[in-house]
Order: C-alpha cells, then sequence, then structure tokens
C-alpha cells in the first residue's frame, strides 16, 4: 500500500496529467497555429465555429473521427496501424520527466535527458514504418528522406546536449533547471549560445518542421509518408506533431532558457515554463509561415557540413572548459 | 502483323507501358499528377527516379484537351472569342488580341486609336495579374505559403479594376473584331493610376522579403539550364528565352498595335536557370507598369469616338484567304492562324501556345535533377495546362 501510495499514485497523476496537457497544447497550438498563419497571411483564419472560430480544432478533431478508416489495397495492415499509434503512445512519456514547475515535475529521473532522445526517436521509426507500410511511392519517398533526416538531426541535438551535461555533470532535467535559478546571466543559452542556435535548427529537423518538412513536403511528395492515411491515422501523426513540438520547446526551455526560474529570483513558478515554451513554439510556426522548403540535399549539408562539425567544436571547447 | 503491334502497344495505358519496357534495378517509376499540388491542374508527368534523381521524365498531355481549334470550326467568326479566354486563365487578354488581331488582318479592319490604347492598358493589366498568380504559386511550390497570399491581394484590385471594362473577372472575352466591347469609364482610369504606385511600393517588399531569401535563392539559382540551343530545339519562348539572354519580346521585335509608342525594356538575364526566369518576370511587372503609365497618358490625346465603330456584326464573313498574327502573352509567344473560305464559320484555326513548347524543355532541363528540383523547374516555367491541352 505504502508502494502504491508513494510511488504509483503520483505516477498515474503524472500519466494522466501529461495527457490533459498533451490534448490541451494539441487542440491549442492547431487553433493557434491557424490563427497564426491566417495573420501572418493577412486573413482572419478561422472564424465561423464559436468565438473567433475557437472550437475549430475540436469540430475537426470530431470530423477526422467520423471519417472512414481507409487501409490501401496490398499494404501490411499490421504496421500501417502500427505506426500512427507508435507515433502518440512515446508523447505522452516524453512529457513525464519534463519539470514544469518545482513540484509540477511527473517523475524526476536522473537519466531525463536519455530518456527523452531515445523515445523522441520513436516518432522516426514510426514515420518510416506509415511510409513503407502504406504501399505507395510517395509514402515511401516520404520515408527514405524521413530516415535520413532522423539519423543527420539526432546527432548535433545529441551533441549539444552533451555539452550541457558536461557542464551540469546531470542528465536529470530538474538537476540542470535548478543550476540555472538566481539571475538571468545564470541561463545556459548565456553559457552555450553556439549550443542553443544549433540546437534550435536541430529541433526544426527533428520535429519535420518546416523549413526542414521534407518527409512530407506538400508540393513535392504530395504528403509524404501518410499519404494514404485517412481519418484519425492521420490525426494521430498530426497530433503527435505538435505533442513533439512541444516537447522540444519544453526541453530547449529547460535546458537553455532556465526552465520554470524566472529572470530576477523570487519569480519562479510553471508560468515561466510554459510561457518560455510558448514563445518557442510561437517563433516555430513563424518561420513555417515565412520560409521556403529547403531541398533534400541542402538539408543534410547544413547537418552534416555545418551543425555536425558546430556541435563537435563546441562540445570539445566545453569538455576542454570543464577539465580547465 | 502491323495492325496487331498497334492494338498491343495500345493496350492499357500507352505511357505507362513505354516506361515499363526495359530493365530496372533501382529505378521506381512514378506518377507526378494528374492530380499533384505542383503540376496546377491535370498534367501528368512519368518520373522515372533513381532514389531522388530523376533519370527520365516525360510529360503525358490530354487531360485538358477541349478542342478549342475544332470548336472554331463550327462557331461564328464572333462566337469563338469567348473560347480564348478559356485558353488561357492567367492572360486570357493576349489570347483574346491574338485571336481578334488575326480577324482584323484578314479583313483589313482598322482599329481606333482609343481602342489600341484600351487593349493595350487591359492586356498589361492582365499581365500583371497572370505574373502574381504564378509568383504566387511557384514560391507555393517551394514551400512558402504566406506570399501567395499577399499576390492575391495585389490581384484582387488588379481584377476589381478589369471587372469594370470587360464584366468579368477570370475569362476575358472583352475583345471585338473592330474594338472593344466596352468602353473604359473614368472612375477605372482612375483605379489604375491609384494602383500603379500602391504595387510599385510593394515590389520592393517581395524582393526583400521574397526574393532575397537564401533558401529561395539557393533552390532556383542554378537549376533548370535552358540556354539558348535549347530554346531553339524546342521553340521556347517569352520569360524563358528571354532568361536565355535572348531579348525577344513579340512587343519589341515585331510591333503591333500601339507598342512602338512606348518607351520600355526587356529584362533579359544570362543565366538560364529558374532564378533568371523568375527574375525576368518580377522585371517584367515594372514593364508593364511603365507602360500602362505611358499608355494612360497617350489615351488622352488619343483620337476619341466609339470604340467600336467599326465593329463588323458578329455574322461577318471575311473574305477568303489566311492570316496569321502573333502576341507577347505571359508566357511567351502567342500566335493565332486562321484561314476563311469566305463563309460565316472560320475554315481552320490554329492556335500557338507558348506554354506547349516551353513544357517540352522541361524534360531535358529535370533529367539528372533531384525531385525537388523538377517542382521548381516546372513552377519556373510558368504553365498553364488549359492552354497547353488547348
Amino acid at each position: 500500500m505504502q508502494v502504491f501510495m508513494q510511488h504509483i499514485l503520483p505516477l498515474l497523476i503524472a500519466v494522466v496529467g501529461a495527457m490533459i496537457w498533451l490534448g490541451i497544447n494539441a487542440l491549442l497550438w492547431v487553433y493557434c497555429e491557424r490563427k497564426f498563419a491566417g495573420h501572418i497571411q493577412r486573413r482572419p483564419g478561422p472564424f465561423e465555429v464559436g468565438p473567433h472560430g475557437a472550437l475549430q480544432p475540436l469540430i475537426d478533431g470530431l470530423k477526422l473521427m467520423g471519417k472512414q478508416l481507409v487501409t490501401p489495397d496490398n499494404a501490411d495492415n499490421v504496421l500501417y496501424w502500427t505506426a500512427p499509434i507508435m507515433t502518440m503512445i512515446p508523447v505522452l512519456l516524453l512529457y513525464l520527466p519534463i519539470p514544469y514547475g518545482p513540484v509540477l515535475t511527473g517523475m524526476d529521473v536522473n537519466l531525463a535527458l536519455l530518456l527523452i532522445l531515445a523515445f523522441s526517436s520513436f516518432n522516426g521509426l514510426a514515420v518510416i514504418l506509415a511510409g513503407w507500410s502504406s504501399n505507395n511511392k510517395w509514402g515511401v519517398l516520404g520515408a527514405a528522406r524521413a530516415v535520413s533526416q532522423a539519423v543527420a538531426y539526432e546527432i548535433p541535438l545529441l551533441l549539444t546536449v552533451l555539452a550541457i551535461s558536461f557542464m551540469t555533470g546531470t542528465l536529470s532535467l530538474v538537476d540542470i533547471t535548478n543550476l540555472q535559478a538566481g539571475y538571468i546571466h545564470n541561463w545556459f543559452i548565456f553559457k552555450q549560445p553556439l549550443a542553443f542556435i544549433i540546437f534550435i535548427v536541430a529541433m526544426f529537423g527533428e520535429t519535420n518542421r518546416a523549413p526542414f518538412d521534407l518527409a512530407e513536403a506538400e508540393s513535392e511528395l504530395t504528403a509524404g509518408f501518410h499519404v494514404e492515411y485517412s481519418a484519425m491515422g492521420f490525426g494521430c501523426f498530426f497530433l503527435a506533431e505538435y505533442g513533439y513540438m512541444v516537447v522540444m520547446c519544453s526541453v530547449c526551455s529547460v535546458l537553455f532558457l532556465g526552465g520554470y526560474h524566472g529572470p530576477i529570483p523570487g519569480l519562479d513558478g510553471w508560468w515561466w515554463m510554459v510561457g518560455k515554451t510558448f514563445a518557442l513554439m510561437s517563433f516555430m510556426l513563424w518561420v513555417r509561415w515565412t520560409y521556403p522548403r529547403v531541398r533534400f540535399d541542402q538539408l543534410l549539408n547544413i547537418n552534416w557540413k555545418w551543425l555536425l562539425p558546430l556541435a563537435t567544436a563546441n562540445l570539445l571547447a566545453t569538455a576542454l572548459i570543464m577539465k580547465l | 502483323m502491323s495492325a496487331y503491334q498497334n492494338l498491343e502497344q495500345m493496350k492499357g495505358d500507352f505511357y505507362t507501358q513505354k516506361f515499363a519496357a526495359g530493365k530496372q534495378d533501382d529505378t521506381l517509376i512514378i506518377n507526378m499528377g494528374p492530380q499533384h499540388p505542383s503540376t496546377h491542374g491535370v498534367l501528368r508527368i512519368m518520373i522515372e527516379v533513381d532514389g531522388e534523381y530523376i533519370v527520365r521524365a516525360e510529360p503525358v498531355l490530354g487531360y485538358l484537351h477541349r478542342m478549342h481549334e475544332k470548336m472554331g470550326e463550327t462557331q461564328t467568326w464572333g462566337g469563338f472569342i469567348p473560347n480564348m479566354g478559356r485558353v488561357d486563365y492567367g492572360h486570357p487578354m493576349a489570347w483574346n488580341w491574338a485571336y481578334v488581331g488575326a480577324v482584323e488582318k484578314l479583313m483589313g479592319i482598322e482599329v481606333p486609336e482609343r481602342a489600341e490604347y484600351l487593349r493595350v492598358i487591359m492586356t498589361e493589366l492582365n499581365r500583371l495579374t497572370s505574373h502574381l498568380l504564378w509568383w504566387g504559386a511557384y514560391v507555393l511550390d517551394l514551400g512558402a505559403f504566406t506570399p501567395i497570399l499577399y499576390a492575391f491581394d495585389d490581384r484582387e484590385m488588379l481584377l476589381d479594376i478589369l471587372q469594370r471594362p470587360s464584366a468579368s473577372r477570370l475569362t476575358y472575352s472583352n475583345f471585338r473584331v473592330g474594338g472593344l466591347q466596352m468602353d473604359m469609364d473614368d472612375k477605372c482610369i482612375e483605379l489604375i493610376k491609384e494602383f500603379i504606385p500602391h504595387f510599385r511600393k510593394r515590389l520592393p517588399m517581395y524582393k526583400d522579403l521574397v526574393t532575397d531569401n537564401i533558401i529561395l535563392r539557393r533552390r532556383i539559382e542554378g537549376i533548370g539550364i535552358i540556354d539558348q540551343d535549347m530554346c531553339r530545339r524546342y521553340g521556347c519562348t517569352g520569360p524563358v528565352l528571354r532568361a536565355a539572354g535572348v531579348p525577344y519580346d513579340i512587343r519589341r521585335t515585331e510591333p503591333y498595335s500601339v507598342y512602338d509608342r512606348f518607351d520600355f525594356e526587356i529584362p533579359t538575364e544570362d543565366t538560364c536557370c529558374s532564378a533568371g526566369r523568375y527574375l525576368v518576370r518580377l522585371a517584367e511587372m515594372e514593364q508593364s507598369m511603365r507602360i500602362i503609365e505611358q499608355a494612360l497618358e497617350q489615351l488622352d490625346s488619343a483620337e476619341g469616338g466609339h470604340i467600336v465603330d467599326k465593329a463588323p456584326k458578329p455574322s461577318m464573313k471575311p473574305p477568303a484567304g489566311e492570316a496569321y498574327f502573333c502576341v507577347e502573352g505571359g508566357r511567351g509567344k502567342i500566335g493565332v492562324h486562321v484561314v476563311s473560305d469566305g463563309s460565316k464559320v472560320p475554315y481552320r484555326i490554329k492556335l500557338r501556345a507558348p506554354g506547349y513548347s516551353n513544357l517540352h524543355a522541361f524534360v531535358e532541363a529535370a533529367t539528372g535533377t533531384i525531385l525537388a528540383d523538377a517542382v521548381a523547374i516546372l513552377g519556373s516555367l510558368d504553365l498553364i495546362i488549359p492552354e497547353i491541352d488547348r
């Protein structure tokens, strides 16, 4: 009973909390993205359903649920339906180790960063499965792009994260947050500016967002890996995309922007964390609705010729300074 | 035996069969279109890719074939004018002009001066809408979602202007043999005069936000080389040819109507690539505005009178003979060849669409590039599918 009260119950609460938070975020960001895009493009965006179209994502969700789930001919039925589930499930886990406040941490594990990096790689696998099993040439091309992109962009991401953990000597996000307490100059963005930039760029690559949305590349590959998915099959990929975006932005806030710590002591709280995450999210949306898409070879060149050497140099420099 | 062979060939999809022939190890044959977001309509391109690299590509035409030329043989001379607006929804005024120009040449009709100026103004305004539509859609193909809505913002104003003298917004058919359907009212001229300074302010913004963007530049520079030799072989005209460094513009080389009275430049680029074609079109917008300004100035001193003064009845009977008339459209040289046997109905009409020639340069330009480049090249040719299939 004691074990249950002490360990399992908090975890259950955390999982339920993570699910609610994921749901809120998905609805919120679907709406925000459309509104944001609308205002960037000098139109009001969704306006009809609810006040200022606020109920639009709910209605869209209902519509997606009401539609038929179609499996293409000759598609690998098991893998085809595994893919959307596989992309959704890890998202929940990813929210657990992120500290949203001094007490608002689902699970304080000392390998939090490793956990997040490991489980976010599931998305790549799901994309590959989806593209491959849907028996569509565009899907295969999208999946092939996704493989090389996932492999490429995970490495600089890992190297920048490593640089942070070299500095702090821990992989726990709670510890990393606490090391940034106090005034704003303690934030790691000022100690690792290069790592921050690399992390931001790799974040776009990792979440398949424009200008690096090559796996779905609407104007080239029609829809890439999810071209055959209908209804909630597509909906899962769609929601998971926002889920991963929020996770990556949260991790970025924790690693570089001080997590739930404010710029001056005494104002700490979850509102900082949420504010920073949402600011980063808005930045991602802004970039998406502004820039064209890069070409695939250029994408890989950016990674292998720029991000990776820079991240490695950054890591070595960090290691050297820490040693001294 | 030969009949049997033909039957074998025609079985199933002719083009697919052709593509499936031969040994394939690692290549993949994909169908780009007829339903594909960046083929702008119902163009179908068979592409054989090795990874992402294009081994060969072949356009498959005919999904929008509406027999416009045959239709011409069944309608009266005047009755064919609305068809011209439907051939090319991008720049229908130029098509109108090419057809009525050919008939006027055949009948030896002099067009009132005011009508000539109004034709110039409307065609150039329509060229702006055509280039704006292309610009927005092209940047959309490259993955930037926003610019098309800015382009449509301006295009909307232009359509509002063009709606007044033509009573339609997309498929114009307001040209008449010997003049125009309607005169342009003062309000319309006022709107044009307001629009030009507004658009002059917008063009630098487009340049800052889109043209100078490094991602866009990297996507289009040096991609899809169509040089002078290729242009000659395929018969490419318009911005495709001018991007290869040839200042060939019908408005200058074979001046029709009153184009010899205006001072404007023919923008050219020497790069032969998609970026060249892009820049040529953007520069052309500025030149079109110059022409409109000068035409508006000269319009006041032009001979007044009714602009459809000498227009013949719709049931006109041109003398037997043939005439060819070409104009510069948004995509290149538009030519119309009409043959009359002296009756109320044309004997034969042949339309020369610039897009048809430009499209076929794609095959050579795209070979060896990657799939994303194919989209960039296809878009840079500014294809309007109804014009290609006719």
